[in-house]
């Protein structure tokens, strides 16, 4: 390679890296303002400010969701699998909504402990399967979400199973 | 590897072999894309949760796999042309820059109409959202910046620096779901796992990605035949191409 050219590729290899850095620092800088949300671990610890637009995330805990016959009223109790937080919600539901799925709610926290909802969002993972093979899984005792993810993780697990009692 | 290296530098050598290539990506391109559509829409089964409306996935995903891709393609082709003057790298770089933008849009606006069904929103300020919509904003910057130069020279150094600086955008996109918590879901595919799918959804993905990447190479090749023919206008090969077909 030619000086000349071997100069500008360090130049622009240099001006790369520098900007890189700088757009590095801004993020880990920003790294709390970029979550879209605050975990109920985040929310118990008082991380969240009260009775302001927060956003709220986790999964609907199984059995939690209680609906109002009479109205569009639902509360529900979204968690972390270690701390929990109540939500007081008014309106639709994402059709994705259900016991066990990820939720990012937006409302106000309030001084009871409580998030006061305004829109409900359904986050979904990144597992999909036709819904025969859902219901073999359920019927075979997996969650849906296990599917693939973790198929390789618990046929390692039976294998040792099988392999332990057959010793 | 140098002499052919050289080769592709000569403008003339380029446009007489993507003549040659280029039915071949054409046709590979229609082939893929129609039986990926086909297949995709109307025989691989639905999704036990989001039912239809995951069908989505066989547009937004070869779109947004492109739209990153494409944006890597105008980096390196701008550096390629910062450190060597290699003139046919910017000529593709030139016709890349618009597609990329088209397919960042269709990413975006597929995410959008799969985000209402799904998530209970069109738009949220999430990290991989915002930092896709960035990328729109970084092409339309590369595109603009070619326009607002008198001399050619310079607009095309310009749009080089924006894109090789711009790239740092891509790894942000890619992990942008496992550093933050968004309300995008993690990747279906990873390098080193299994696909979170099976195989009758995701063999009509891997078609329609395909599909999707032999249709921008046809369409750069083609597009860089005409901004050689443009830019060589007054070059005496072009001349007598131009008398031998009139």
């Amino acid at each position: 390679m030619r000086p000349k050219r071997k100069q500008k590729l360090y130049m622009v290899l240099g001006l790369v890296s520098l900007a890189a850095i700088a757009v590095g620092l801004t993020l880990y800088a920003l790294r709390s303002n970029i979550n879209l949300f605050f975990s109920p671990i985040q929310i118990v610890a008082g991380d969240a400010p009260y009775e302001r637009q927060i956003r709220a995330g986790g999964m609907v805990k199984e059995g939690s969701v209680a609906r109002n016959p009479d109205s569009l009223d639902v509360e529900f109790t979204v968690t972390d699998y270690v701390e929990d937080v109540r939500v007081h919600y008014s309106g639709i539901l994402p059709d994705l909504f259900r016991e066990g799925q990820g939720v990012v709610v937006v409302g106000q926290l309030q001084h009871d402990g409580y998030i006061k909802a305004d829109q409900v969002l359904a986050r979904h993972d990144e597992n999909y399967m036709p819904p025969e093979v859902s219901e073999a899984l359920e019927a075979a005792g997996y969650s849906p979400a296990d599917y693939q993810a973790k198929a390789a993780e618990v046929a390692e697990r039976v294998e040792e199973r099988e392999g332990a009692s057959q010793n | 590897m140098w002499a052919f290296i050289n080769k592709l530098r000569s403008p003339k050598w380029f446009y007489a072999i993507s003549a040659r290539l280029q039915p071949w990506f054409w046709a590979a391109a229609l082939i893929l894309i129609v039986t990926g559509s086909v297949w995709g829409l109307a025989f691989a089964p639905a999704d036990y949760q989001q039912g239809n409306s995951f069908r989505i996935i066989y547009v937004h995903v070869p779109a947004a796999f492109l739209a990153q891709s494409i944006f890597v393609s105008l980096a390196v082709t701008g550096l390629v042309y910062m450190v060597w003057k290699i003139k046919i790298a910017d000529m593709a770089a030139t016709v890349m820059a618009p597609l990329g933008a088209a397919m960042t849009f269709v990413a975006l606006f597929s995410g959008a109409v799969w985000g209402v069904p799904t998530w209970g929103t069109w738009w949220m300020w999430d990290a991989r959202l915002t930092s896709m919509l960035i990328l729109l904003f970084l092409y339309l910057g590369v595109i603009a910046l070619r326009g607002a130069f008198a001399s050619r020279d310079s607009a095309s150094r310009a749009a080089s620096v924006l894109a090789m600086v711009g790239v740092i955008n891509i790894p942000i996109i890619k992990y942008s779901v496992d550093w933050w918590y968004t309300l995008h879901q993690p990747a279906t595919f990873t390098v080193t796992g299994r696909a979170a799918m099976p195989m009758e959804m995701w063999l009509p993905l891997l078609i329609m990605v395909l599909g999707f990447y032999s249709f921008f190479i046809a369409l750069t090749l083609m597009r860089t035949r005409s901004e050689i023919l443009r830019r060589e206008a007054s070059k005496r090969w072009v001349r007598e191409l131009a008398e031998e077909t009139t």
